[in-house]
């Protein structure tokens, strides 16, 4: 049996531990990742059938007001302008709190569950179990966004049709083109909740609940956006995590303007890089007591 | 440990003690954080000062006229009669005061500048009347003022009274710094911004060439300035004034100029509020009294307001006739600097807007070429602001703000290289994101190419002639821009509305790229009138792919035509010099021109008529392709990909650098490389300063099952955490077979665990946790034994049951599956049988014992004594924190010397054993309990003697090593040393 022990302590390989594939597979068996990712699905085709049945009592209502009627009338311009009604609705809160979700709860679940001190023990090196656990989230998050942007743009397309992209402040934009910009959109999104997912990362790692994470992250998300909207702050607002959240709407003007989507990205790299390495600095010091 | 709800509460919130490295940290944190915010929020100190005071002039044709003028001089603090500065004249806006450019002002104190700001005559608290910038008035004013500065020592003087000084304003203000460089050659350099070249051209123009005397009377603009000079105030509170019978409406201070509130800038519009009807616009005036100023002075106050009598006047007859009389065209043209502009000798820089209706792109255009004819360095730029487009985007702003820092830093303080001579435009390139405005994008041309740009190309407009009547009093007309509403309603394109019937349109072939206007296009067109005259208001339009039009700014070429035949057929084509736009017109969009009979801003035939229009010729578009000017926020994008470069640097360097240490092998320590545990002068402290465990040493040998015996909180936990790689130990070490144990130390992977019960998926079944849980080793699935672990765990069927759905002792037996996962070489287990029923305790005691064989080793944690004694091989014995004893358990265990007696009378009993002598010891243990050391005496003879002494025996009990060892040292003292 000696022969044994010391062969299976041969085939231990500290980089070959806790793949990526296995925690994928980890986080796709949980219910919260199916729920997350089937809103994602869902959430398009309940706004189109909020459309549905808002046009057919059209002509009672009257004419509707207000610049979300121009938003509304344009989203059923076509499968673009639809998916890109969709992002606008979801971008300030629901992809906050599914990239929230998917990073604020990932560790700290491990450790409410205590499994968390298992994989250790494997033992999987601490700075690996971040990397991968890290990597899983991104990954499903930008799996959310893109079954969100994919779903709309498919349910949209069905319903009115594959048509240029149409704006109140750039005209037409041709489909190709629009497609393009779309997915820049939801890239830049992407880079600018790199916010949201450092914060609810570093939460994670820093408490045991995983409740406590995600809503943490979400709650100074929130704080940043009203702090956002007083106006008296002044130069301060621009270092506010979520000052530069709408600057997407750049992508939607023609020529596109990249100053705010440059800051952002940049505001948003800082403070990523910011939350991420005080996870990982934590997280490499921290006695596991859960 | 099961974890408690409180218990997992506490988990959860974070147990804050202040240690004095939190206390460092928070503190520098909280320092850092308010010195951030101090920084940015904390008001820049001034680096002038300010002088308000009431300066007496000379002014008039004859200069016997008193006037006072309310100014403000803002002075470096650093100048004074050794360290003179140069002083910038800073003039405001048409119904403005010295404070509207209080931001600029500030600015150029700051910048080293001495600045002298007024209330022109006629405005605000200054006395006077208001004679459009006269060189007999408001001329004369500020030559005074130039006297002023030239006996103020702080000045620089650039000989005996004349002191260095540029004029700077904007629209009116720049008007006057034109005259006053024209009639006062001491002025070194001026910066007139969005103002006239020639009064008359402004408010009376024809883009068909004609001269002023049969321009069209801008009438809408007209109206609006004289409203805002002529009425005292705003509302009821002029009458009353005019009423009191003051002696002489300028004397008046009258509070509050309504202008006033303005924007700051030197590009004020000199809009004024629309509140407040005009004193006398045409109407009734024009009923009364023929355009002419009523004779009575209340009513001439009533009437004419602020404004001297001459302007007033002349407004009066433009209004009511549409045409100017000759006295008041004489007016305007004294008051243009188009009539001395041979005169101006500083050099110039010229910032016109592009969305001004008021005074186009062409009269700085006019200005420029007059002023350079004289050989006098001219810049011109023009930016996307105007009388319509306020101040403009901010980067328009710094361009301009910018520019004029460099003119006057060359011209007026000699310091920097000379500027170019370079033309500067922007054009608005879209709606900014954040909706906070417009954006617009800059360029730069090497030599400025007026308003006919450096090349330009040709589109042929078509459309068969159509019919357009002129309506009756100009009502209803079309309209292409609001005098005064400012802002960007002017990119609005649902602002500019023609009158159907009233216009005819040709439209261009959709152009077949991107086309680029700089400049003022020109077209031509055909006319034909029943009366032989027209007023026309020709337009060029964007229409998009959708046909929706765009009138570029709002801005129209209005014409008067005379002689024409009364068929189109006899109709000759007249050039239209449309307004000078910067635009890009996109491909795919169409070009139309519009020529409409009427517009709101501008006075019409008031007789109806039909014209005929037809196309004559084609749009010629001047272009004026320059250099991109960078925005300043580029350097953000070199800030992007430098953060981007070093995150990916220093990405791949960390994995690297740890990639390295994971491969480095680890030093085996000589001797103990078969030794499976070796545990040394551990000690654990806590964050919060608790010492969980103070000193361990033990050592786990090959073949056997050693127990770690303790109370609840003795730091048997605190021990294995260590052991498993979960804390860092604040002294003393671990080897696991001769290898240094750290967190994530490889050696690890040698040792199976249980430490503080199980931890699993709760949603997956114990198979796929155990698979999981093994797929995450990386080490291949036939080294699991999984056949042989779920023997142990024992859990039949349920095994493929959600574990949510397990008791405890199933999940505890899973638990000490997944540990033997694999038969690693030393297993370790914390309170292994928590949860489990006798038999399966017992089951597990086997387990255990058949487990450390073949080299294996067991550690088994527990409280239980009678757990450690029939499982174990070895015991440790733990109590606060620190190892009590030691060894083989058969050593400890077995039979003890003492013995445990329960008497009927504990105090004789004590009395006839200390008598007896042979025994080494007595305790009290409670109750009638004795503990009896007997030092090798039989128990019988002990017993015997008591008996024979008349004490009752219950019972006599024998203790063993274990049992006592543990109680000696744990004692009745079983509390815990501390909680975790």
């Amino acid at each position: 049996m000696t022969t044994t022990a010391v062969t299976a302590t041969d085939t231990y390989r500290p980089t070959r531990t806790f793949t990526f594939a296995t925690e994928f597979r980890r986080q796709a068996s949980r219910r919260r990742t199916q729920l997350a990712l089937g809103f994602m699905v869902v959430l398009p085709l309940i706004i189109l059938i909020a459309f549905q049945l808002n046009s057919n009592d059209n002509s009672n209502s009257g004419r509707r007001r207000g610049q979300f009627s121009s938003l509304v009338d344009l989203a059923t311009a076509g499968g673009l302008n639809f998916a890109l009604f969709t992002v606008f609705v979801s971008a300030s809160f629901l992809l906050i709190v599914v990239v929230a979700l998917f990073h604020g709860d990932t560790v700290a679940s491990e450790a409410s569950w205590g499994s968390l001190r298992y994989l250790l023990a494997i033992p999987v090196p601490r700075g690996r179990l971040l990397g991968v656990k890290l990597a899983v989230s991104l990954a499903y998050s930008g799996l959310a966004m893109l079954l969100l942007l994919a779903t709309a743009l498919g349910a949209g397309t069905l319903r009115y049709g594959w048509h240029p992209l149409r704006s109140t402040i750039a005209g037409d934009i041709a489909s190709g083109e629009a497609l393009l910009r779309l997915l820049g959109i939801m890239g830049y999104l992407a880079v600018s909740l790199l916010v949201v997912a450092g914060l609810a990362f570093l939460l994670s790692v820093a408490t045991d609940a995983p409740l406590g994470a995600v809503g943490g992250a979400v709650l100074l998300q929130i704080l940043s956006s009203i702090l956002d909207q007083i106006t008296a702050l002044g130069a301060i607002r621009s270092f506010l995590p979520s000052h530069f959240a709408q600057a997407w709407l750049g992508l939607l003007s023609t020529p596109i303007q990249t100053d705010d989507l440059v800051r952002g990205c940049v505001s948003a790299l800082c403070y990523g890089v910011i939350f991420f390495g005080l996870a990982w600095w934590r997280f490499l010091r921290k006695d596991v007591v859960s | 440990m099961p974890s408690s709800i409180p218990a997992r509460l506490r988990r959860a919130l974070p147990r804050v003690r202040l240690t004095r490295r939190r206390v460092i940290a928070g503190s520098a944190v909280l320092v850092l954080l308010v010195g951030l915010v101090g920084w940015a929020a904390w008001p820049t100190p001034a680096g002038y000062r300010t002088e308000d005071r009431m300066i007496a002039v000379k002014s008039g044709p004859n200069g016997d006229q008193d006037i006072t003028l309310d100014t403000r001089l803002y002075l470096p603090t650093s100048a004074d009669a050794r360290n003179r500065v140069p002083a910038v004249l800073l003039a405001h806006g048409f119904g403005g005061t010295k404070l509207d450019s209080a931001t600029d002002a500030q600015d150029l104190a700051n910048h080293g500048y001495a600045v002298l700001t007024w209330t022109a005559q006629g405005f605000g608290r200054s006395t006077g009347q208001i004679h459009l910038d006269s060189p007999d008035w408001e001329v004369k004013d500020a030559k005074s003022l130039v006297d002023w500065l030239a006996a103020r020592p702080e000045i620089r003087q650039d000989g005996a009274g004349d002191p260095r000084v540029a004029a700077i304003g904007g629209s009116y203000g720049g008007g006057l710094s034109l005259l006053l460089a024209a009639y006062d050659q001491r002025v070194d350099a001026i910066v007139p911004m969005i103002t006239w070249n020639d009064l008359a051209r402004a408010f009376l123009p024809d883009a068909a060439g004609g001269s002023p005397e049969n321009g069209v009377f801008k009438k809408q603009w007209a109206g609006l300035f004289f409203g805002s000079g002529g009425s005292l105030g705003a509302g009821p509170g002029a009458g009353l004034a005019g009423l009191g019978g003051a002696p002489d409406a300028g004397q008046t201070s009258g509070g509050p100029n309504p202008g006033a509130s303005q924007g700051a800038g030197g590009r004020n519009r000199g809009t004024p509020p629309a509140a407040g009807p005009s004193a006398a616009p045409g109407g009734s005036a024009g009923r009364n009294a023929l355009g002419q100023v009523a004779a009575d002075p209340p009513a001439a106050r009533a009437q004419c307001g602020r404004f001297a009598l001459d302007v007033c006047q002349a407004y009066l007859e433009m209004a009511t006739a549409g045409r100017p009389g000759p006295a008041g065209l004489d007016l305007l043209r004294r008051s243009s600097p188009a009539s001395v502009i041979d005169k101006i000798k500083a050099p110039t820089l010229l910032i016109q807007g592009e969305a001004d209706s008021l005074f186009p792109l062409s009269e700085a255009d006019a200005n420029a070429k007059g002023i350079a004819a004289n050989g006098t360095p001219v810049r011109v730029a023009w930016f996307t602001g105007g009388h319509d487009g306020g101040q403009g985007p901010q980067s328009d702003q710094d361009r301009n703000k910018f520019l004029t820092a460099q003119w006057l830093d060359h011209y007026l303080a000699g310091k920097g290289s000379k500027p170019q001579n370079s033309f500067t435009y922007s054009r608005i390139s879209g709606i900014d994101a954040s909706g906070e405005g417009l954006v617009a994008a800059g360029f730069t041309v090497t030599d400025y190419p007026g308003t006919t740009g450096t090349k330009s190309e040709q589109i042929s407009v078509s459309g068969p002639p159509q019919a357009a009547a002129n309506p009756p009093n100009g009502n209803p007309a079309a309209i292409s821009s609001l005098a005064g509403a400012g802002g960007a309603t002017s990119l609005v394109s649902g602002l500019s509305t023609e009158v159907p019937g009233q216009h005819a349109d040709f439209y261009s072939a959709p152009l077949t790229k991107a086309t680029d206007v700089t400049g003022s296009p020109t077209v031509q067109i055909k006319a034909a009138s029943p009366t032989g005259e027209a007023v026309l208001f020709v337009k060029l339009y964007d229409v998009d792919a959708n046909g929706q039009p765009t009138l570029p700014n709002g801005l129209i070429a209005p014409i008067r035509l005379t002689g024409l035949p009364a068929g189109i057929d006899q109709a000759t084509p007249t050039t239209v010099t449309l307004p000078a736009i910067v635009r890009r017109f996109e491909d795919g969009h169409r070009i139309r021109i519009t020529v409409s009979a009427s517009d709101q801003a501008y006075t019409t035939p008031a007789e109806p008529t039909v014209y005929t229009i037809a196309a004559g010729g084609p749009v010629t578009l001047p272009m004026a392709p320059g250099t991109p000017i960078q925005n300043p926020s580029v350097i953000w994008r070199y800030v992007l990909f430098g953060l981007i470069a070093v995150i990916a640097v220093a990405l791949v360097v960390v994995t690297a650098l740890s990639r390295r240490r994971l491969r480095r092998r680890e030093k085996t320590e000589d001797g103990y490389a078969q030794t499976p545990l070796v545990v040394r002068g551990l000690r654990k402290e806590y964050a919060d300063g608790f010492v969980a465990v103070s000193r361990v040493d033990f050592t786990v040998e090959r073949d056997t099952v050693v127990g770690l015996l303790g109370p609840n909180g003795a730091g048997k936990t605190t021990t294995l955490r260590v052991l498993m790689g979960l804390t860092y130990p604040t002294h003393g070490e671990i080897l696991v077979f001769g290898q240094r144990l750290r967190p994530g130390a490889p050696v690890l992977s040698r040792v199976g665990a249980l430490v503080e019960g199980p931890g699993f998926l709760p949603h997956l079944s114990g198979y796929t946790n155990l698979q999981l849980y093994w797929k995450s080793t990386g080490r291949p699935e036939a080294e699991a034994r999984f056949e042989e672990a779920l023997d142990i765990a024992g859990l039949g069927t349920a095994v493929h049951r959600k574990v949510k759905t397990y008791s405890h002792g199933m999940k505890q037996r899973l638990a000490i599956a997944q540990a033997m996962l694999g038969l690693p070489e030393l297993l370790v287990l914390d309170e292994p049988t928590d949860g489990l029923d006798p038999p399966q305790i017992a089951e597990m005691r086997k387990v255990l014992r058949r487990y450390a064989t073949d080299g294996r080793a067991v550690l088994v944690s527990s409280h239980l004594l009678a757990e450690v004694e029939q499982t174990c091989t070895d015991v440790v014995v733990m109590h606060r924190g620190e190892i009590v004893a030691s060894g083989l358990v058969d050593d400890i265990v077995g039979d003890s010397p003492s013995v445990q007696l329960d008497v009927s009378d504990v105090d004789e009993a004590e009395n006839v054993l200390d008598k007896l002598g042979v025994v080494r010891s007595v305790a009290w243990s409670g109750g009638n309990g004795l503990v009896v050391d007997l030092d090798g005496t039989p128990r019988s003879e002990v017993v015997a003697a008591l008996v024979k002494a008349g004490i009752g025996v219950d019972r006599v009990v024998p203790r063993r090593r274990l049992e006592d060892a543990f109680l000696a040292l744990v004692g009745g003292d079983t509390k815990a040393s501390g909680e975790r």
